[in-house]
């Protein structure tokens, strides 16, 4: 059999964008040098390691034959490999659970994908230093935008290139090229990225600095930007944002909003278009998303009589604020794939649980760092159904599903459908897989909505789910095998599926 | 004046024929044939060769043309041509365009393509169409004096409440102005005593209000129930245009196109119509879709036997009335005598525009009426007019029979003309006049 993918040339870009990656061990090597330097040789080593392995890949092959097909390779291997790499530190540095290689890829990989699911049990700055423990917070930040838009953005040589990278690499349905030259869109997307971090590590960092965060301290400020702006949801806090104050929830939840937007919008907002990011059909239909479903639960948790007292948590049946708080965090948590908890939502009656369930299949917009099916696909679909309801009255008529006053291609709208039925396939079959695998291993035991949130969870890059994965549980009990799996789910998802499952077709490999 | 017709189809024909009384009209013509057959059956002279050619615009004297009309049926023939006047001569081109891509590009910055004024030929007619749509009964409506003024053509139905009524019986208007009666085939001014029959067409001229207020009076089921359900048959640029302007006054028309694809980028370019893929003659799905309850149909489809025979099945199926699309012209009145409401040409749309900017004088607006048997003129009166220092009706008697000073405007307001009313320089008055007279009164007055 003929190769007929150039796999040279993705395989040496790969190495490119690996070599430059290695920077962003300086971010946990300047910490550990702030801090006690516990781990500063575990970083220097991986990041020398890092350099050398990505010189070597490139010089597999030479970049300039990347195309359509390549690309695909190109960014699955780049996720893989990053993924890879960014476990060492955990191996390397030898404490806690995650020192085992299993739970480091996941470790790892849960952060690279913005997912948020943890195998770490002690979460605590005294069992794991300070530097590793940011490692995993910068994994996220990097993850989010996506390491090839970075790779684009920096790189001159993908100019041509870059936009099929971007195209297999950006969650959501096609890129938007904001400017004739990809790259300027890249930088303009990190940008926009860039921007919103400093601006929630200044917030909170001022919060701390007054009496209504005592506890949010600078780092405590930077590792959770780092998380909430690519919707990751690692958090060094065992508790998530349940540790902090209302304050910090609050002021959380905005940039939870922003994190899952489109920020192709906020490319027109600072070009001077409000009017375009507002009337935006896609924003329009996520912001009544959010706001309908944080209503319904805030009811739900306002007149609970199911609510079973919660630990470290005050009253909040009959309190309005802790009701609609604590609703609209974990609800815009879920939906933008962001994986924080302001509480252990555990505990809630089951109507209010459910409400998260649903939410776990939303996702955020298109062109923004959330997961899961994403709001544009659910829009397309509910206009396509209208569309279907009037053309069994006229089957003659000839309907457009529309997108803002745009007529969308039907090829389009079969690849939304096509996407969103293999997401539930991939969710079912993996739910299923994680099933079979629990009941091989002897003394593993998890209940079902355990199972099958945990699946939902990874493939949709949210992090928790409810049950023994819960908000305050963890992954750790899971067999390695069944990590290995949620591990590629995990990848599967952040890729939107398509990228990754056509490198397992024939079709791909020969001409 | 002289005058250089490039195209000698129904369009440049009609043209040339409207304009070779009083001009001197050259017309270039591609095809010999009908070069030689235009020598003979009018007085014009005509050039065999291609209209884009510098060489023949030359020997057809551009240099010295006032106006070159470019009116093949090639849209980008008409455009280069034009250019190609432009090069050497300062003659006004005007250009006649289907395609509405190119009206839309030219309204952008007057003068593109070096062409002056452009006519387009599908928006012209979906105008037309929609004029007569929101006026019951009517066949013909036009708009003057910068829609002040309303003219309109009206058949007067058996069971009309003015049918055998006089016309002074009739005139319980303020505003309004009987400017003629057409019976059969014939031009009558009616007099205060002359009888209104069944089956006459009746041209009014007055403000828009008067002349709604007379549709209602004539037609006054077909006034109640509005002009909301349109159907629309044929997806044409005539037919998208028309959709598109139905829209733009707020309603949600259907439009049935046959052909897959088109019915598709329709669909996108129309998102308040109803787009229906099918064949518009296939009877079971007429009366699924309930089209006998439309207010209108519009049979714009690309051949008249086709428009004839879906207007006749909706009139069969109880559709309040029918417009026509006719492109040939000889087929107007036949049309209209085996039961379709309204048949429109849409050559004599863009010929009637056309002449509008040719006419000698200061004509500022025309329509024509009953295949230019009459024409309805607006155009501003001058010091050296008949009209001025005198009565109307003292005016009149100076004046062929055929003439009826139909409205007045004066400074945008508009004026009942009466026996008395006085007509001052300065004035826009909207004349009917029959065509056979219309050169002689255009000079006097």
């Amino acid at each position: 059999m003929r190769l007929r993918v150039r796999w040279r040339a993705s395989v040496s870009l790969s190495g490119t964008v690996l070599k430059y990656l290695s920077v962003a061990f300086l971010v946990p090597i300047v910490v550990s040098l702030l801090y006690e330097q516990q781990d500063l040789l575990v970083f220097v080593a991986t990041m020398a390691g890092t350099v050398l392995v990505g010189a070597l890949l490139e010089r597999v092959g030479s970049p300039d034959d990347l195309g359509d097909r390549e690309a695909f390779l190109m960014v699955g291997l780049t996720w893989l490999l990053v993924a890879v790499v960014g476990a060492v530190p955990y191996v390397l540095a030898g404490t806690g659970t995650i020192a085992h290689p299993v739970n480091a890829l996941f470790e790892s990989m849960s952060g690279f994908t913005t997912t948020g699911s943890t195998v770490m049990r002690d979460i605590s700055v005294e069992t794991h230093s300070r530097e590793i423990m940011m490692w995993r917070q910068l994994t996220q930040w990097l993850g989010g935008m996506g390491i090839v838009v970075l790779a684009v953005a920096i790189l001159s040589e993908l100019s041509v290139g870059g936009a099929q990278l971007m195209e297999a690499e950006a969650p959501g349905p096609g890129v938007e090229k904001l400017t004739p030259r990809i790259a300027e869109t890249a930088r303009a997307l990190w940008l926009a990225y860039v921007g919103f971090s400093v601006a929630q590590v200044l917030l909170l960092y001022l919060l701390g600095a007054t009496e209504l965060a005592p506890n949010m301290t600078a780092y405590g400020a930077i590792a959770h930007t780092f998380t909430t702006m690519p919707t990751g949801g690692f958090s060094p806090q065992a508790r998530s944002i349940e540790a902090f104050s209302w304050a910090v929830q609050w002021v959380i939840i905005p940039f939870m909003v922003v994190a899952g937007t489109n920020f192709v919008l906020f490319w027109h907002l600072l070009n001077g278009d409000w009017r375009e990011a507002v009337a935006d059909s896609e924003f329009r239909f996520y912001a009544g998303v959010l706001a309908s479903l944080s209503a319904i639960v805030s009811v739900l948790l306002f007149v609970d009589g199911g609510l079973v007292d919660a630990e470290n948590v005050g009253r909040i049946a009959g309190a309005v604020e802790p009701s609609v708080r604590h609703a609209a965090f974990n609800v815009v948590s879920i939906v933008t794939t962001t994986g924080y908890a302001s509480m252990n939502f555990n505990v809630w009656s089951p109507p209010a649980q459910y409400a998260l369930v649903f939410a776990m299949f939303l996702g955020g917009s298109a062109g923004s760092t959330g997961g899961a099916i994403k709001m544009i696909r659910w829009l397309v679909i509910l206009k396509s159904i209208r569309r279907e309801l009037f053309t069994t009255v006229h089957p003659e008529a000839v309907r457009p599903v529309r997108l803002g006053g745009n007529p969308l291609d039907e090829t389009a709208v079969r690849g939304i459908y096509t996407f969103t039925l293999l997401y539930f396939v991939l969710f079912l079959v993996g739910a299923m897989l994680l099933a079979l695998d629990a009941a091989r291993v002897d003394g593993f035991e998890i209940e079902v909505i355990g199972l099958i949130t945990a699946c939902a969870a990874t493939l949709g890059n949210i992090g928790p789910g409810l049950g023994t994965v819960g908000p305050m549980g963890n992954f750790i009990a899971f067999p390695w095998s069944s990590k290995l799996l949620m591990a590629g789910l995990m990848w599967i998802g952040r890729l939107e599926i398509f990228p990754v499952l056509v490198l397992l077709t024939r079709a791909y490999w020969r001409s | 004046m002289r005058v250089i017709v490039i195209g000698a189809g129904e369009v440049g024909r009609s043209i040339a024929a409207n304009l070779a009384d009083s001009n001197e009209v050259v017309v270039v013509e591609r095809d010999p044939n009908i070069v030689e057959e235009l020598t003979y059956s009018l007085d014009v002279l005509s050039i065999a060769g291609d209209g884009t050619s510098l060489e023949i615009l030359e020997d057809a004297g551009v240099e010295d043309a006032d106006i070159v009309i470019a009116s093949t049926d090639n849209d980008e023939t008409n455009l280069v041509a034009c250019g190609t006047a432009k090069t050497v001569s300062d003659a006004f081109t005007i250009a006649r365009v289907k395609k509405t891509n190119l009206l839309d590009t030219w309204r952008r910055a007057k003068g593109a393509f070096g062409v002056d004024f452009m006519v387009g030929s599908d928006l012209l007619t979906a105008h037309a169409i929609v004029r007569i749509a929101g006026l019951p009964g009517a066949h013909d409506a036009d708009v003057f004096a910068g829609g002040a003024v309303r003219m309109a053509e009206f058949e007067v139905a058996e069971e009309s409440p003015i049918a055998g009524d006089t016309v002074q019986e009739a005139d319980r208007f303020d505003s309004l102005t009987f400017a003629a009666i057409f019976r059969d085939g014939e031009v009558t001014i009616p007099r205060g005593d002359t009888r209104i029959r069944a089956a006459d067409r009746l041209v009014v001229i007055g403000s828009p209000e008067s002349v709604q207020e007379f549709a209602t009076e004539l037609y006054p089921a077909d006034a109640r129930s509005g002009t909301d359900e349109v159907v629309i048959v044929g997806g044409s640029d005539i037919g998208f245009q028309t959709a598109k302007l139905f829209e733009d006054h707020g309603l949600k028309p259907r439009l049935v196109e046959q052909d897959h694809d088109r019915a598709r980028e329709l669909a996108e370019q129309l998102p308040k119509t109803t787009v229906m893929e099918s064949d518009a003659t296939d009877a079971e799905f007429l009366s699924r879709e309930h089209v006998d309850e439309a207010d209108l149909l519009i049979a714009a489809l690309e051949n008249d036997q086709k428009n004839l025979l879906v207007s006749l099945l909706a009139e069969q199926l109880g559709v309040d009335r029918s417009v026509s699309i006719v492109e040939s012209p000889e087929y107007v009145q036949l049309f209209e005598a085996v039961g379709v409401d309204v048949a429109i040409n849409p050559r004599e749309e863009t010929a009637e525009e056309i002449t509008r900017f040719t006419r000698e004088g200061e004509a500022e607006n025309v329509a024509m009426l009953e295949s230019d048997l009459a024409e309805v003129v607006e155009f501003e009166v001058h010091g050296d007019s008949l009209l001025v220092g005198q009565s109307i009706q003292e005016a009149m008697a100076d004046l062929p029979e055929c003439v009826v000073v139909g409205a007045i405007t004066r400074d945008g307001a508009h004026i009942t003309p009466r026996g008395d009313t006085r007509v001052e320089a300065g004035d826009h008055v909207v004349v009917f006049l029959a065509t056979e007279v219309l050169d002689d009164v255009l000079e006097k007055i």
